[in-house]
This record gives C-alpha cells, sequence and structure tokens, in this order.
C-alpha cells in the first residue's frame, strides 16, 4: 500500500522474494491470480479424468472397468472438484488478475488474507482427493465419498463412509477460503477504485464479481452450517437429519439448496461479465443496456434466494409451494432473457471479428441459451416430475456450467493472456482447441437431453439396453472433448513460457478498460499512481 | 486519501463482511426450528403431532367416511415383523377409532425403539389427532417378544373435502445404542 515508496519502482521488484518463497509467500494480486488459475486447470484436468472413467465405464452397458461403488466415487469427487476446484478458484483467479487492473487498483484490498485465501485450496483439495487415492489403489474400503456432490442425508451420515470426515473438512476449508476471496472483492471494490471509477462506470465484470461476492458470503457459510450439523450428526449424537432422533432428511435438501441454488449463480455471474467484456471488443460497439445488465444481475442475484426448493419437487411439497417455487424460477429467464438480448444487441450491426474470445463468447451466448432453456423445462413441476435425477439434469447443468461458465473461462484466457504473459496465444492451436471443443462438447452432452427424456437416471454405473448407442457416442464425445483440452495445456504452457508473437499493450482494437493502459506484460506492481477516470 | 484513513476502512469493512458471514453460519442452524414451526403449520414434512391430544371431539360427521391406511417399516437396525391389526379403517370424522399395531424382536437381546410417523397428504398431518399413541415413547422389546402397541386417534371434523385417503406411515427405528450410550457415537439423548 506504501504508494510513495514503490511508486520509483515500477517494474524491478527488488523486494519480492524469488523462487518457490515468491509464489508461497506472496501477496500480489497477479502472482495469486496466476496461482489459482493453475490451480483450478490442474482440478479441471483431475475432475475431467474422473469424467472419462465415468464415461469409460458407461461407453456400453453391464459392468466394464469399475466396480459400482467405485463409480459412485467418482461421480461424487468429479462434480466436487468441477464446483469447488475448478469453476470457482477458475473466476476467483480472474478477479484477482482483472479487478485491481479493471478498477485502477494497486492490488487487493487485504493481500495477506488473498494468500491464505489461495493456499488453504490445494490443503483442502488434497484432503479430498486423498479419500480417492486411497480408495483407487486401496480395496475400495476405506471408500471416498460416494453420495453424489449433493451430498444428501442419510447418505452422507448415516450410511456415509469413514472418509466422509475428511470431506467435511475439505468442505469447511474450501468455504472459509471462498468467504476470504469474497470479502477481498469487496473491500477492493469499494475502497480502492480509482477517483472518478464510479460504481456505475466499472465493467461489468467488476460488477458480476461484486454481486457473486455478496451471494458467496451469504451461502458458502449455509454451507458450512450444513457439513458442520452432518459432522455433529455422524459423531456426537444430535439428530438434525436424523428421523429415528427426530430430525428429518428433508431438512437436509433446504439447507443444501438454500446454499446450492445461489452457488449456481455464483459460478455463471462472472460469467456473464466475462462476455460482456468481449463481445463488445469485438462487435466494435460499446455493450448495450449497461445498465440494464447490471440491475439484471442483480435481480438473478436476489432471485436466487428464493428458488431453491425447485430441485427438489418430488420431495413432496404442498401444491402452493411448488407453484411458488415454479413461477420464482421462470421469474429468472427475465433478467437472464434482458442480458442475453443485450449481449446479441451488442452485436447487431456491429464490425464483428472472430478472434478466439469472440468466438468462445458467442459460443458461449448461443449454448449458454441452449442450457438455460431446458432450464426451464425443468422448472414446470409436473414436468419435472419426469426429468427429475434423469440425463435431462446432467445434460441441463453441463451445458450451463461447461459450455456456459468453462468455455467463458477459456475466453478470458484467450482474451487476457496476452496481458498475462506478454505474449499473444497461439493461434493454431487455439483454433484447434476451440473447434474441438465446440463439436465434441455437443457431441457429449447433446444426446443427453434424449436419454434422459426417454428415462435414463443419472448416477448409476449400468443402464438398460435401449440407451446403449446414444451413450457410446456420449463417450466419444467424452474423450475427445477431454483431449481436446489439452490444446489448451500447450496454449498456456507457451504462454507461460513467453513463447510466441510479443503482444502489445492493447492487443485487441477494440477493448476498453483500465487493463490495456498498462504494458503486456502487466508489470508486478501497476496503478501504484492511481489513473484518473474521467 | 492518506494510507492510515484507507487501512482503517478496509478494517471496517472487513468486520462488516465477517460479521455477515457469522450471521448466515448462524441462519443455517436458524433453519431448523424455522421448518419444524414451517411443517407444524403446513404439515410440508408429514409429521404428526408428537403430544397427545386432550379434547375429545365434539361431534361425530356421520355423513362422511375417510379411509385411513396404516403402513409400517422396519428402519434401520430392526429386524423383526412390525405391522397394524388392520390395514386399512373407514372412519367417520370425530370417530374415536383404535389400531393395534405389533412388532416383533427376534434378536437375542433387549432392543428400545422409536417409531416415526409420517402422514400422506401432509395437509392432513393437523387434522389427525392422537390420544394415545406408541410413538409417543420409546418402546422397549425384549428379547424374543411379540409387544402389541395401541394407538387410538380421531380426525378432525375441520378435516378438508377433498381428502377422502389418508395413509399413515411408521417407520421402526432401533435407537437403543443412542438412549444407553453403548456406542461412543452417540452420547447425547434422543430429542
Amino acid at each position: 500500500m506504501s504508494t510513495v515508496a514503490a511508486a520509483h519502482d515500477d517494474h524491478d521488484h527488488h523486494h519480492a522474494p524469488t523462487g518457490l518463497k515468491r509464489w508461497l509467500f506472496s501477496t500480489n494480486h497477479k502472482d495469486i491470480g496466476t496461482l489459482y488459475l493453475w490451480f483450478s486447470f490442474a482440478m479441471f484436468l483431475a475432475g475431467g479424468f474422473m469424467a472419462m472413467i465415468i464415461r469409460a465405464e458407461l461407453i456400453e452397458p453391464g459392468m466394464q472397468f469399475v466396480d459400482p461403488e467405485f463409480f459412485n466415487q467418482m461421480t461424487t469427487v468429479h462434480g466436487l472438484t468441477m464446483v469447488f476446484g475448478a469453476v470457482m478458484p477458475g473466476f476467483v483467479g480472474l478477479a484477482n488478475w482483472m479487478i485491481p487492473l479493471m478498477i485502477g487498483a494497486p492490488d487487493m484490498a487485504l493481500p495477506r488474507m488473498n494468500n491464505w485465501s489461495f493456499w488453504i485450496l490445494p490443503f483442502a483439495f488434497a484432503i479430498l482427493l486423498s479419500s480417492v487415492l486411497l480408495s483407487a489403489f486401496g480395496h475400495g474400503n476405506p471408500s471416498a465419498p460416494n453420495f453424489g456432490w449433493t451430498f444428501y442425508a442419510p447418505l452422507s451420515t448415516k450410511y456415509g463412509p469413514a472418509s466422509t470426515d475428511l470431506f467435511i473438512l475439505s468442505v469447511h476449508m474450501m468455504g472459509i477460503s471462498s468467504i476470504m476471496g469474497a470479502i477481498n472483492v469487496i473491500v477492493t471494490v469499494f475502497n480502492l477504485r480509482a477517483p472518478g471509477m464510479t460504481l456505475m462506470k466499472m465493467p461489468l465484470f467488476v460488477w458480476t464479481w461484486l454481486i457473486t461476492a455478496f451471494l458467496l458470503i451469504a451461502v458458502m457459510p449455509v454451507l458450512a452450517g450444513a457439513v458442520t450439523m452432518m459432522l455433529t450428526d455422524r459423531h456426537f449424537g444430535t439428530s438434525f437429519f436424523d428421523a429415528a432422533g427426530g430430525g428429518d432428511p428433508v431438512l437436509f435438501q433446504h439447507v443444501f439448496w438454500f446454499f446450492g441454488h445461489p452457488e449456481v449463480y455464483i459460478m455463471i455471474l462472472p460469467a456473464f461479465g466475462i462476455v460482456s467484456a468481449i463481445i463488445p471488443t469485438f462487435a466494435r460497439k460499446q455493450l448495450f443496456g449497461y445498465a440494464s445488465m447490471v440491475y439484471a444481475t442483480a435481480s438473478i442475484a436476489l432471485l436466487s434466494f428464493v428458488v431453491w426448493a425447485h430441485h427438489m419437487f418430488t420431495v413432496g411439497m404442498p401444491l402452493a409451494g411448488t407453484l411458488f417455487f415454479m413461477y420464482m424460477t421462470m421469474l429468472i429467464s427475465v433478467p437472464t432473457g434482458v442480458k442475453v438480448f443485450n449481449w446479441v444487441a451488442t452485436m447487431w450491426r456491429g464490425s464483428m471479428t472472430f478472434e478466439l474470445p469472440m468466438k468462445w463468447a458467442i459460443t458461449f451466448v448461443i449454448l449458454f441459451t441452449c442450457g438455460g432453456l431446458s432450464g426451464l423445462m425443468l422448472a414446470i413441476t409436473p414436468v419435472d416430475f419426469q426429468y427429475h435425477d434423469t440425463y435431462f439434469v446432467v445434460a441441463h447443468f453441463h451445458y450451463v456450467l461447461v459450455s456456459g461458465a468453462v468455455f467463458t473461462m477459456f475466453a478470458a484466457a484467450y482474451y487476457w493472456l496476452p496481458k498475462w504473459s506478454g505474449v499473444m496465444p497461439s493461434k493454431l492451436l487455439g483454433e484447434l482447441h476451440f473447434w474441438n471443443s465446440l463439436i465434441s462438447v455437443n457431441l457429449l452432452f447433446f444426446p443427453m437431453h434424449f436419454v434422459g427424456l426417454a428415462g435414463m437416471p443419472r448416477r448409476y454405473a449400468d443402464y438398460a439396453l435401449q440407451f446403449a448407442d446414444y451413450n457410446f457416442w456420449i463417450s466419444i464425445g467424452g474423450f475427445w472433448f477431454g483431449l481436446s483440452q489439452l490444446f489448451f495445456l500447450a496454449v498456456c504452457l507457451q504462454c507461460a513460457l513467453k513463447k510466441g508473437e510479443k503482444a502489445e499493450a492493447k492487443p485487441w482494437d477494440g477493448a476498453e478498460g483500465l487493463e490495456w493502459e498498462v504494458p503486456s506484460p502487466a508489470p508486478f506492481h501497476t496503478f501504484d499512481t492511481p489513473p484518473v477516470v474521467k | 486519501m492518506s494510507n492510515d484513513d484507507l487501512q482503517a476502512r478496509n478494517a471496517r469493512t472487513l468486520k462488516k463482511l465477517l460479521i455477515w458471514a457469522v450471521a448466515m453460519f448462524g441462519f443455517a442452524f436458524a433453519m431448523v426450528p424455522f421448518y419444524n414451526v414451517i411443517c407444524d403449520i403446513t404439515g410440508l414434512n408429514g409429521k404428526t403431532s408428537n403430544t397427545a391430544a386432550t379434547q375429545s371431539p365434539e361431534t361425530v360427521v356421520e355423513d362422511r367416511v375417510v379411509t385411513v391406511e396404516f403402513i409400517t417399516q422396519n428402519g434401520a437396525g430392526v429386524n423383526g415383523s412390525f405391522y397394524a391389526k388392520t390395514h386399512r379403517v373407514r372412519v367417520h370424522p370425530g370417530e374415536i377409532t383404535l389400531v393395534n399395531f405389533y412388532a416383533s424382536n427376534p434378536k437375542d437381546h433387549d432392543i428400545i425403539t422409536q417409531s416415526i410417523p409420517s402422514i400422506t397428504p401432509g395437509q392432513a398431518a393437523r387434522y389427525l389427532h392422537k390420544t394415545q399413541c406408541f410413538c409417543f415413547d420409546q418402546q422397549t422389546l425384549t428379547a424374543g417378544e411379540m409387544k402389541e402397541m395401541p394407538m387410538i386417534f380421531y380426525l378432525d371434523p375441520e378435516l378438508p373435502k377433498h381428502i377422502t385417503t389418508l395413509t399413515l406411515s411408521y417407520t421402526m427405528f432401533d435407537v437403543t445404542e443412542r438412549v444407553t450410550g453403548t456406542d461412543n457415537k452417540s452420547d447425547t439423548v434422543v430429542r
């Protein structure tokens, strides 16, 4: 924070430790952002590997490679790794890198807490994944968590394996990490904006992250509460979720989804912000309806607190309850529709070019909308009774999470890698990554709609013969998509090793924003003297 | 703005947000009693009242007949037979009815059981009054015993008109470990 002292050592960070210490003790938002992003990518590959095991088992009916018990562990830990290890830390990494640059701040407001919030994560996942390794190389016992990523009681309480306690500890740590990260974002945005950077001038990525951070602080503690109740139910004789002691297992679902639905928006709102940055750049037009974007984001966040029970229509709710949750859920499509409309309107009559970030962003708009539409179908209570817990649901949330959240992270990476690394990402590898991912992701997830509607339930290691053809192609799509990500690994490694065409300070000619006013790669310290925003 | 000012402001914002986070942790636990109250009012989870009704019905609605079905399940740790003597009765609202349930314990040691009721449709939970029920207390089944357990109930004459059939389900759980604390997992008495 010492603006005076740091002003004269812009790029020569003589006091910064080098080697391992640089990363371990880092309080620099760019280094921590980089750590988050690499961690997220590593978890994406780990979770993806588990998805491959799932798809290998499902490539034909009958049992192939793993026993059903291990299959259950794979679906569970795949979900947990992707949600808490890949998507959430990925967005936190982007926030760390970009928010200070976008609002003209020298760093995050609470740099030491920033270091903590990152370094908790590898330990949290070491704990969680250790149970998988033990299970994979042991004899099935100790089993890794096997109750699905939603860890419904009593599967996770009375019937949970011993490793459930590892899981509980690791979720607590992830929660603490997320809450600290979120607090840091809010304090930074509130207190460190450059002079003239009013709230309504902030780039949408900052806005969506600010709102996401509030969601995180509101619901991560509820998740912590849920796992704490699990822990006391398991070991300290309470009966929050145990019917025998007067508790109610359905209560678990209410507590979980009170966290879980806002969590869905935690994973997608920053993506909205990224797309809102990229589309105007390559359409060479201002974002259409900036203010309505901000209000739509806020409305989505508020509505996310009153829709949770649409995940549990089948538990037997009174009619009035199901109607309420159905209408509230459908209401969310209004602000979401506003956003999609604004993105399309931004492109309308723009001078569009289709560089890699734009390709990913447009793909996001189309495929996310597909996922949103299947979400609307699921919101219809009577219809949901048929779709509940089928592959239709799996198709829905993978469309919004993979071709939604993950694709925008790719878009963000291609868009900002020049700023992060100082070199342009390889066009050839990038195109290969994009086209292979685009085709394979649809081969992977689109047929899931059909098998789901035909009644194939999720989370089983086997299926009825009539689903065999679709599942074969889904698995092929899965392997194809998984392998396509190695192109992205190559892109990232090339950039990290500074191999490639040198990037200018502003490599995209339609780009706007403070982050393009600093050189590429962004120096270790930026905006020690705050810029003036007009 | 000077550095100290900024530090102080950051600390203030941090403190507010931390308080909020802690409050939301508390909120998760507050959801438990809140849920129970909602369930009591709406019958959301089909739980019938856990206390004996003290008032007797004022009238018997002779011109209305409601079917009440009884189903039973063994919960974790129970392996004996558990059933209602009559699986269905047809009653007038306000009519006091006795149904006997039987449970056996084929094990070679005593077990303490707790039966948990659940009613479908849940909306009817408020209108089923029990004057006596084996589910109000824990029942000890001695080794090899077959126990008769009475349940006396009447339906509230106010029972909504569209409800013509009720299903009352009992799940019997073995709570011996919870009560006696033989397992170090459970050191508090069941609520």
